[in-house]
């Protein structure tokens, strides 16, 4: 167990900057999940840690100690590749085996290591096999199962999930945090799919464009996203968005759109008329009968009702854009029906237009 | 649901039909394969078996004389040595071009420069080989101002040797040539090898705690195996078959001592006007190169290596 710890790391390509002065601190035992769309720098701060790619500038530190210059063998950490990565020339069992031979531990040792990590993987009957023999799920395990016989102080998994089907993706996601639980060493899991990063992770850091947008707990960051970034890359469907201006502390939006701002955001979006705004709502948030607390409604007309089972899926024309509700089944919308969406102040988010800053700290959303 | 069960199975005078003209479909498909087949390589191959057993002096095969060609070619002692020399061309040859060959294409995949290098090496395989023989000659010149290899040992004191005069050193000199003149040729092939590994696979390893050294034997060798024993056996062919090196360097001197197989069929039997003894040596080639195609054939169908 280690902590991983990011102060000022940068990353460049020649003249792109991969990387941009990351500062992340990953406790010990956490299960970190590093989340984004592709390019944004998840992945190279992950092979940083593996020791893959160089650094730019700045330091990083697995415990106590600087990295920069170690070589990835002796860092004490092992990885998962999105390809897996297998030895193909040698059976499941060498494949896990290989890091221990190389560390030169006794062979029992190896032995009840590789059954004992078998074991957990339910991968017994296939010890023999070349990787060519198993299946996408299969291999899959027996990469984590190479990992987990090495006892990493950290381990690193490179979007391990992405070549499996749906149904063993899920699977696997409970795999995975139950070995996260059970070993209670510090993991860091790099992932574009911010569904894995929700159900796995212990915290999450959001990143884009090499920058690092917000680190918190799942629950932080659904609920406070400290930026229009975060707010719509976080949560499914997207959140919704509507420009808006301030106005003597009211939103005018499209479409003669007005809401009577309560105090808390009043104070947010100070006394500036005329600022231009993003309010953000999440489809999950529109209610159509009763919704608890002060609410804005939003007017609108539903276009395609997608039967979920217990949901409705609403695609409504509403001020000016197409906003996605997600509304209870028994409602019975049709497509056509004018709707009078609810909105609880509370679930209101914020954000400067031009910055994508929210104007709600987190203190705020938590008081309101 | 239930439209259409007719479609299900075929008439059955249709499916009779189609297995009757089975036999004749196959041959039909083969037979182009087949005849070229007979007409290049099994028509050829006995009948050099039929030479072989025969005097065939002048290329007038009229005479039989059963095993005696090959008889007396195991008691000619040139002729048992060409075979020796060929063992030493088939050991050091091969080994030393995958060596070589092995370790360039690894360091040039890590330098900038790699096609700049590659081309270099490959350079010599654009050389003919008699070429080849006439440049290395003048390496070899013992007269220290036209060799190059003397005038070098010179500077430090030693030689100058004749390299190419002397019984010992002369399969070795010869040897060389033919080694540099395939490395690059072993390098272009396993270097493509080597760039069909992926990168993760590098990467597990080095993460996995393997140092460089052990990554290049326990994963890159294993997983280029089956590259450089197609390689291998390429070599081999070819190196069974040499003749144009020691022909325009040595003439297979000095003495017999640098003669191998086809030299020794072109030089004793086919100047002697011997074409049957000319055949047996041909006969002898073919079954020192059957163990080989096995091994290769073997080796293809196999599906141990990755």
């Amino acid at each position: 167990m280690a902590t991983v710890t990011f102060d000022h790391v940068t990353k460049k390509y020649g003249d792109v900057l991969a990387v941009n002065d990351l500062n992340l601190a990953i406790n010990e035992g956490e299960f970190m999940v590093l989340v984004g769309p592709s390019g944004c720098g998840k992945t190279t701060s992950l092979r940083m840690i593996a020791g893959l790619e160089e650094i730019s500038s700045g330091e990083l530190k697995i415990g106590d100690r600087i990295v920069n210059d170690v070589p990835p063998k002796d860092r004490d950490i092992a990885m998962v590749f999105q390809s897996y990565a297998l030895y193909p020339h040698m059976t499941v069992r060498d494949n896990m085996a290989f890091g221990l031979k190389l560390r030169k531990l006794p062979k029992s040792d190896i032995e009840k290591r590789v059954n004992e990590a078998a074991g957990i993987l339910s991968l017994d009957k296939l010890l023999d096999r070349k990787p060519k023999e198993l299946s996408g799920g299969q291999r899959q395990r027996v990469a984590l199962g190479r990992a987990i016989v090495r006892e990493p102080a950290v381990f690193l998994m490179d979007e391990p999930l992405s070549n499996l089907d749906a149904k063993l993706r899920v699977q696997t996601r409970a795999e995975i945090a139950r070995l996260h639980q059970r070993m209670g060493t510090t993991f860091v899991y790099v992932t574009h799919d911010q569904v894995e990063a929700m159900t796995m992770g212990t915290r999450i850091a959001v990143m884009s464009d090499g920058l690092l947008q917000q680190v918190g707990t799942p629950q932080v960051l659904y609920d406070t996203p400290s930026n229009r970034f975060v707010a719509g890359f976080i949560g499914s469907p997207a959140m919704n968005f509507v420009e808006v201006t301030a106005d003597n502390g009211k939103l005018v939006g499209p479409e003669g759109w007005v809401a009577e701002l309560p105090g808390r955001l009043r104070n947010a979006v100070g006394a500036v008329n005329g600022r231009k705004l993003i309010a953000g709502f999440r489809p999950e948030h529109l209610e159509l009968k009763e919704a608890e607390g002060q609410t804005v409604t939003v007017p609108g007309r539903a276009d395609v009702v997608e039967y979920l089972g217990n949901e409705e899926l609403l695609h409504v024309t509403a001020l000016g854009k197409d906003v996605v509700a997600i509304v209870d089944s028994d409602n019975r919308v049709k497509p056509g029906d004018v709707l009078q969406l609810l909105l609880p102040y509370t679930k209101l988010h914020l954000f400067d237009a031009e910055s994508g800053a929210s104007l709600i700290s987190e203190r705020e959303q938590v008081a309101a | 649901m239930t439209a259409t069960p007719v479609m299900v199975s075929p008439p059955k005078a249709r499916r009779v039909r189609h297995e009757r003209t089975g036999w004749g479909t196959v041959l039909l498909f083969l037979a182009p394969a087949l005849v070229l087949l007979l007409i290049f390589l099994v028509y050829p191959t006995l009948s050099t078996l039929r030479m072989s057993v025969d005097r065939g002096l002048g290329g007038n095969f009229s005479r039989f004389v059963g095993l005696d060609n090959y008889i007396s070619l195991l008691n000619t002692p040139s002729f048992v040595g060409s075979i020796i020399n060929n063992v030493l061309w088939i050991v050091f040859y091969t080994t030393f071009v995958i060596l070589f060959g092995l370790a360039i294409a690894v360091v040039a995949m890590r330098v900038r420069y790699e096609s700049t290098i590659k081309a270099i090496v490959f350079l010599p395989m654009a050389i003919a080989a008699t070429a080849l023989g006439v440049i290395w000659a003048f390496v070899y010149a013992t007269d220290s101002n036209i060799g190059l290899l003397n005038a070098l040992l010179g500077v430090i004191r030693i030689g100058p040797i004749s390299w190419l005069g002397n019984p010992s050193f002369v399969n070795a000199a010869l040897i060389a040539v033919g080694i540099w003149g395939s490395t690059g040729f072993a390098t272009v092939i396993l270097s493509a090898a080597l760039k069909g590994i992926p990168t993760e696979i590098l990467e597990a390893a080095r993460t996995d705690g393997a140092n460089e050294f052990q990554i290049f034997w326990r994963i890159i060798v294993p997983m280029v195996s089956l590259p450089i024993s197609v390689l291998a056996v390429t070599l081999i062919v070819n190196v069974i078959k040499l003749f144009d090196i020691p022909y325009v360097m040595t003439q297979g001197g000095p003495g017999n001592a640098s003669r191998v197989i086809a030299f020794e069929m072109y030089k004793q039997d086919f100047a002697a006007g011997l074409y049957g003894k000319a055949a047996a040596v041909a006969v002898i080639m073919l079954i020192l190169l059957i163990p080989v195609m096995i091994f290769n054939v073997r080796r293809f169908r196999s599906s141990a290596v990755v």
